[in-house]
Order: C-alpha cells, then sequence, then structure tokens
C-alpha cells in the first residue's frame, strides 16, 4: 500500500491556510503566479517583495521550511538549461570570476530561476493544504467542466494503483534476469509501457461497469454544495492583492 | 417466501460466437443466501453481469422482484441488484469512502443530508464507521472489499451478488466477511471457489457448467457428492474433513 503515499503532497494541519476554502486557494495561488511571470525581470525589489510574500504563505501555512526547500528540488531538472544562458548568451558581456559572461544571459538565468521558485513555492503551499479531493471540488466550483474535474480525479485514484502494477512488473522482469543498464536492453521496457496500456484500458473498462452497476448515466455525482465564504475570499486575496500592486508597480517604472 | 431472482431460459454468446451461458435457469428467495459454484469459464461472472444489465442477454428473461429486466427498468433493476466486483480496485473509483459509499444514492437522485444518511448507515452495516474521509487507495484488503459492500448497500438492494467475494483476503479478513454476510438479511449470490467458505455462510449451492445450472441443492450435499464435484473441476481444500459435511447435511 506504500505506493500510495508516494502522490499525497498533503500535510495535515489547521493552520489559517488549511481552513481556507479550496476555491479561494486556487483563484489566489493563479493571480499571485500570474503576477510574477508578468513583472519584468528587472525589476530586482518587485521579486524582493514576491519572496517576502511567499515567505509569508510557507510561515502561515506551517509546513516548515526544510520541507518546502525539500520539494523544491522537483524544479531543479526544469532550470538546469537556464545556467547555460550566459555562457551562450549573445551581447554586451560582464565578468564574473574570470568569465566573461553574457549580461543578457545573467538576466535570463535570474527570470527563470527567480519565477520558477516563487511559482513552484505556491503550488507547494497550495498542494500541502489542500488535500487533491478539495483542489478537485474548489476546481468544481470555479465551474470546471465536470468532465475534466472527473478525470483529474480518476487520474489521482488509479495513479498509485497502476505505478504498483509497473512497480510488480519490473520486479517480474527483474526476477527472470532483466538488468537494464544499457539502452540496447530497453526493448523489455518499451514492451512492458505496451502490456501496461492494455491493462489500464482493461480496468477502466472494469471500472466503467462497475459504475454502470451502481447506477451511472453519464454524469458524475456532485458531492458538496458548500461555497467559500466572504471571509475565505478576503484571507485569500490578501498575498495575491498585494502581488498585483507589486507587479502594476513594476509595469508602470 | 416469494422469489426475489427468477432468470429463465438465459443464453448469452460473444461477439466472437463463444457461448457462455445456454439455457441457465435460476431461482432465488428473498433473504435466501446461495453459493454459486463451478470451474473457470463456466460462465459464473458472465451471469452475475446479466442481472444488473451490464451486459444484456441473447434469449431468456431476468426478473429481479417480479420486475423485468429491459431498457425501461435498468434503472430500477440496478438499484436492486448490487453487484460488488472481484477487484475492489475496479470498484472503488472515487477520491474518499463516503463519496465511493454516495455515488449509488447520488445516482438514485439522492442529495445532501438524506446522501449522508445513507453512507452512514451503509458504513455502519459493514462496521466501518468514520472511514469516510479516507481515500479508498490507503486501506487494506479487507477493509477495501467491506466498503465495496458498502457502496451497495447504500442503495437498499435487494439482492447482493458478490464475485470471488474472499480473493485476497487474510484468513481473518475471510471470517470478518463471513460474519458479516451471515448478518444481513439481503438476499445474497456469493460466486466463489471457496468451497468452504460456500459451506459456512450459504445454506444452498448451485453449481454452473458450461453455461447450464448442473446440480441445485443443500450445500453440505453438493459438496460431500465427490463425483459430482470430479466432474465439474471442483475440489475440497487439502485437509478438509468430509465426515463434516455429513454431519452439516443431516443436522
Amino acid at each position: 500500500m506504500g505506493a500510495g503515499h508516494t502522490h499525497d503532497l498533503h500535510v495535515p494541519g489547521d493552520s489559517i491556510v488549511h481552513r481556507t476554502a479550496p476555491e479561494a486557494k486556487l483563484v489566489a495561488a493563479f493571480v499571485f503566479v500570474l503576477a510574477v511571470a508578468v513583472t519584468p525581470r528587472r525589476e530586482v525589489w518587485a521579486f524582493a517583495g514576491y519572496a517576502v510574500l511567499a515567505v509569508v504563505w510557507v510561515v502561515a501555512s506551517g509546513i516548515g521550511p526544510r520541507r518546502t526547500i525539500t520539494r523544491l528540488a522537483v524544479i531543479l531538472p526544469f532550470i538546469t538549461f537556464a545556467f547555460f544562458l550566459p555562457f551562450i548568451g549573445g551581447g554586451d558581456t560582464t565578468d564574473v570570476a574570470g568569465f566573461e559572461l553574457s549580461t543578457e544571459g545573467l538576466w535570463g538565468t535570474w527570470n527563470v530561476l527567480t519565477k520558477a521558485v516563487l511559482g513552484a513555492t505556491t503550488s507547494i503551499v497550495l498542494a500541502s493544504t489542500t488535500p487533491v479531493p478539495e483542489i478537485v471540488r474548489g476546481l468544481e466550483r470555479l465551474r470546471m467542466p465536470r468532465l475534466v474535474t472527473g478525470i483529474i480525479s480518476f487520474m489521482f485514484r488509479y495513479l498509485g494503483v497502476i505505478t504498483a502494477e509497473l512497480g510488480r512488473m519490473r520486479t517480474a522482469m527483474i526476477a527472470r534476469g532483466h538488468d537494464p543498464r544499457w539502452l540496447w536492453q530497453a526493448k523489455p521496457i518499451a514492451s512492458s509501457a505496451g502490456a501496461m496500456f492494455v491493462r489500464s484500458y482493461e480496468r477502466g473498462e472494469r471500472v466503467h461497469a462497475a459504475m454502470l452497476a451502481r447506477g451511472f448515466r453519464g454524469t458524475m455525482p456532485t458531492f458538496d454544495d458548500r461555497r467559500a465564504e466572504p471571509t475565505d475570499w478576503l484571507r485569500a486575496a490578501l498575498i495575491p492583492a498585494l502581488a498585483v500592486s507589486l507587479a502594476l508597480g513594476g509595469l508602470l517604472t | 417466501m416469494t422469489d426475489i431472482l427468477e432468470v429463465s431460459g438465459l443464453s448469452f454468446a460473444y461477439p466472437n460466437g463463444h457461448a457462455v451461458l445456454d439455457d441457465l435457469d435460476l431461482r432465488l428467495a428473498s433473504g435466501e443466501r446461495v453459493a454459486l459454484l463451478g470451474p473457470n469459464g463456466a460462465g459464473k461472472t458472465t451471469l452475475a453481469l446479466h442481472l444488473n444489465g451490464i451486459h444484456r442477454a441473447d434469449a431468456g428473461s431476468i426478473r429481479v422482484a417480479g420486475i423485468e429486466l429491459d431498457d425501461d427498468t435498468l434503472t430500477e433493476i440496478r438499484r436492486r441488484v448490487g453487484m460488488v466486483f472481484q477487484d475492489a480496485d475496479d470498484q472503488l473509483f472515487m477520491p474518499t469512502v463516503a463519496e465511493d459509499v454516495g455515488f449509488g444514492p447520488a445516482n438514485l437522485g439522492l442529495s445532501g443530508a438524506e446522501r449522508d444518511a445513507r453512507v452512514a448507515e451503509a458504513l455502519s452495516m459493514v462496521g466501518a464507521e468514520g472511514f469516510g474521509p479516507r481515500s479508498p487507495h490507503h486501506l487494506s484488503g479487507g477493509e477495501k472489499r467491506r466498503i465495496a459492500l458498502a457502496t451497495v448497500l447504500a442503495m437498499r438492494p435487494d439482492l447482493v451478488v458478490m464475485d470471488e467475494p474472499t480473493s485476497g483476503l487474510d484468513p481473518a479478513g475471510r471470517r470478518e466477511l463471513s460474519d458479516l454476510l451471515a448478518g444481513l438479511d439481503h438476499a445474497q449470490l456469493l460466486i466463489t471457489h471457496d468451497l468452504p467458505f460456500a459451506l459456512e455462510v450459504c445454506p444452498r449451492s448451485v453449481i454452473v457448467s458450461q453455461g447450464r445450472v448442473v446440480a441445485d441443492g443443500v450445500t453440505a450435499e453438493l459438496l460431500a457428492d465427490t463425483e459430482l464435484l470430479a466432474a465439474h473441476r471442483l475440489e475440497l481444500p487439502f485437509g478438509f474433513d468430509p465426515s463434516f459435511l455429513t454431519g452439516r447435511s443431516a443436522a
């Protein structure tokens, strides 16, 4: 059953961020990330402001700095390329520790790095304080089509089941002497991907039969009629409102 | 007792022409617990899938509580016949246990407090009070089986059909399930290879082979008939004492 916990990013708690309605948090996170994304990269003071706001968010959610930093590591593969920009960028150069680096490239690195870190921190706060079913419910209340939220919740529900199945197939291969160390040994991996596809498809058919057996007629039922209270929206609006004013400040200077 | 299920002359072949059910008849009285036994490929699961209209028969008819299964009665039949599938992971597809148990009642048009009451009722019937907010993925095999049962009990069915209810359960989970099933008032049709489980839970058994009912009677008597069992690839587990059966059938 352990596999099920690997995609469960939620950290149980009772902080003010945990208690805020999910749809308010979703909108807040989206607006904050948007404000960060549109801010011109040279407005360093605005980014300092965003960083302060992000830290406030992390502290208020009580998820702890260590967990936040560990989870931030997931963006590393995506931002690695940004470190090449100063070496391959053109235009004026700057001397950094004996290296002639492109000024444009350095700004590029700064841009990617700060925006990625701020965006990832926002999603970490959101995912750590909101269980996935709540996020899906929040999206539903924000009028996302039921079909889309249905797909998200099925993906979440069966990710662990399918990962465990893949794990068993891998173990079965290793048990029969397979050792996928070199590229030319990749064939069994490719064919197991095909087998996984067929298995998942068959499971889909069985799940559909189970849904029909309980009266499913094509529309997923809703399970929560509660809406976010005005206090939820006020609470959630604070940080994105400050972020938007920083962004406007940055855009107007 | 009135018959809750009447299957007569049911025949079904897969699109590739392979005939699975061949003029099958079966009756169940209300509140009766019946084991459906038979070798692999005998058509047991296919029969079960007909009982609430997942598969539609080529010939024959199915009546549940006197209602004939057709396009107009499909929803009503699906409420009355609760199917518990073999792999609980196929049955539990919602993010939380409460939503899964509430899925059937929601499709019946229930909402709010009424639906919550159904969920609580079904969870308490399977001894799983307080499981509501949990994720089905994080439950043990025995817990999943019980919640899967709760998902159909929440629809207040007349007949519960379970496909291989003991598969993958440890002995304690198996005993908890047999206690639970024996305590329910619903008519039950239990498809199983687990002959001792059939003996424990079901006074009556039906043996299906090659798409037909080949034997129907008191479970202990059928299981004591070694020739009948052998003819249909059924076997009692090693070490099972047959004298235990004669004692039971005489009683």
